[in-house]
């Protein structure tokens, strides 16, 4: 039963909050393309192109804001459009997080370009491909309200953080072998946190949308697959690849 | 003491006696009738407020309302632009009605009721002399709270103000303006077939749209409204909110309404009363969400009144 309100300027204001979560979407999901090609193809001129493109999601994260407290103070929402509003103020923080990571991607791509190319670099781009496909999947949830799809999505996460503490590892063993990986090492240590972090804020969104639809949170704990914190590496391990 | 509202509804009723007519007539005649002890001014041609193309603007600058001694509105001073829809919110007995039956000169037929200041339509002081108010009233309609269609047809319901105004040409102009004011009101698809038929039989709901039909037949430049959905269901009311919404593009609206949402709902500015003073008026957007006055705040978040 999807009708249109009596007063139809009150669908015309749900559907321009919808408008803006999905522009932002795209460009956080063009943002996140942009770094990690600048990372893989250490490209600096792109990577100051991603760096530069934040301030529009930031923006539209403000303009968003605005319209959705218009909303609600103007509308009195109820039962789902509640919901619509509410999701659209949610996403859209998680949104510009995304956007924010993204770009500290590219800065810290601009710091790597500096020193000699790495090896590890190469673990990175296949942990992003997966958060971009999960990032891909979850708006169009979102743009469906389909809480299915979200749900599959949010079990994805888990696989994400596997690769995390698998790539923790990786970098720490190798800056255990020689001094001169630590620099290079950490700010990639760096970009996999961040990408990690996208990955849980697409799961946010997941959730949101999930809730967005039926109302209901999805059940049971996040699967957490991140054990980086318990992460030890014994340098007597480290000889060994 | 007797507050502004009883002295108010004491009046209108002393007034309902006189004329031992229904309610309905008297109401509403009051604003579309020729009133018989300004016939005489009328025929030697007053200067009727010229109805110009530009903005029908109502301006009001140290506007004073008094009931016998009751200072009941007080120094009132707001612009009200053309196609938008002004609300006017505060508790009871604040003054928002009483300023609104300003603006069309209702309060002229309350004994004891005296108004100060200059309220202008048009750059026009409507209290001037030379004013026909009955014209003005014309051009500035008005909706009450309780829908009262005439004791007539559908079809004469529409039909009285352009005949009595002289508006209409012949009988298929009269045709023409009925059937345009039922359209525009939102109405005419549920009644074409039965025109003749009285307008008392309508639902609320259509009641009150065909008083709004009514109204726009007249072609006025401003429509006051008085709380014109409190006798009206959630559905009925929402039809009422979206055709004041397509009616901003040819009129401009003043709406008094005890029910904050439909003033944040359906207008542009908003004006907040108290005690017979204007506290604030301003961008409903603003008013609803970052109010400067106190008072409005303690009013829209439910904190008194």
């Amino acid at each position: 039963m999807n009708s249109e309100h009596i007063v139809k300027a009150f669908d015309e204001e749900l559907q321009r909050l919808n408008a803006v979560v999905l522009r932002m979407g795209g460009i956080a999901e063009a943002q996140l393309a942009g770094a990690i090609e600048a990372l893989v193809k250490r490209d600096s001129d792109l990577a100051q192109k991603v760096v530069a493109g934040d301030e529009a999601i930031d923006q539209m994260d403000i303009e968003l804001d605005d319209n959705a407290v218009r909303t609600l103070a103007l509308r009195q929402p109820m039962a789902n459009d509640l919901r619509e509003v509410i999701a659209a103020l949610k996403i859209s923080g998680d949104l510009e997080r995304i956007g924010d990571y993204a770009k500290n991607v590219a800065k810290r791509t601009l710091a790597l370009n500096q020193l000699a190319p790495h090896d590890a670099a190469r673990s990175i781009p296949r942990m992003a491909k997966l958060v971009q496909a999960i990032i891909k999947d979850v708006l169009d949830a979102y743009a469906k309200h389909d809480a299915n799809r979200a749900i599959d999505v949010w079990h994805r996460d888990e696989e994400v953080d596997e690769m995390y503490t698998a790539l923790f590892r990786e970098l720490l063993t190798y800056m255990m072998e020689d001094p001169r990986n630590i620099t290079p090492c950490t700010h990639l240590l760096f970009i996999a946190k961040n990408i990690e972090r996208i990955g849980d804020h697409a799961t946010n969104i997941a959730e949101t949308t999930h809730y967005l639809s039926t109302g209901k949170r999805i059940g049971g704990g996040r699967p957490k697959g991140d054990l980086s914190s318990f992460q030890v590496v014994n340098p007597a391990d480290a000889g060994e690849d | 003491m007797v507050t502004p509202m009883q002295a108010n509804a004491a009046a209108i009723s002393e007034q309902r006696e006189r004329n031992k007519e229904s309610d309905a007539m008297s109401e509403v005649e009051a604003v579309q009738a020729p009133r018989p002890e300004l016939a005489r001014v009328a025929q030697s041609g007053p200067t009727a407020i010229p109805k110009t193309a530009a903005k029908a603007r109502v301006t009001a600058r140290d506007v004073n309302v008094y009931y016998g001694d009751n200072h009941a509105l007080k120094h009132v001073d707001i612009d009200i632009y053309k196609n938008e829809v002004v609300a006017f919110i505060g508790p009871s007995g604040c003054g928002k009605s009483t300023f609104l039956r300003c603006i069309n000169r209702m309060n002229d037929v309350i004994d004891g009721c005296r108004v100060t200041g200059e309220i202008n339509l048009d750059g026009h002081d409507i209290y001037a002399r030379d004013i026909d108010v009955v014209q003005l009233r014309a051009r500035v309609g008005m909706v009450f709270q309780k829908p009262n269609p005439f004791p007539k047809s559908i079809y004469d319901n529409i039909a009285y103000g352009p005949r009595i105004h002289g508006l209409a040409s012949g009988k298929d102009a009269l045709d023409e303006m009925v059937e345009s004011s039922l359209r525009r009101a939102g109405l005419w698809n549920e009644v074409k077939d039965r025109l003749r038929q009285p307008g008392t039989g309508l639902s609320g709901g259509q009641q009150q749209r065909l008083c709004i039909a009514r109204a726009i037949a007249v072609n006025p430049e401003v429509i006051l409204m008085d709380e014109p959905c409190s006798a009206l269901d959630p559905i009925a009311t929402a039809k009422i909110e979206e055709l004041i919404d397509e009616l901003r593009e040819n009129f401009t609206i003043v709406i008094v309404t005890h029910s904050m949402q439909q003033a944040a709902r359906v207008s542009q500015r908003t004006a907040f009363f108290h005690l017979g003073n204007l506290v604030e008026w301003g961008e409903t957007e603003q008013i609803f969400t970052t109010p400067n006055d106190e008072r409005t705040q303690g009013y829209i978040t439910g904190r008194f009144g």
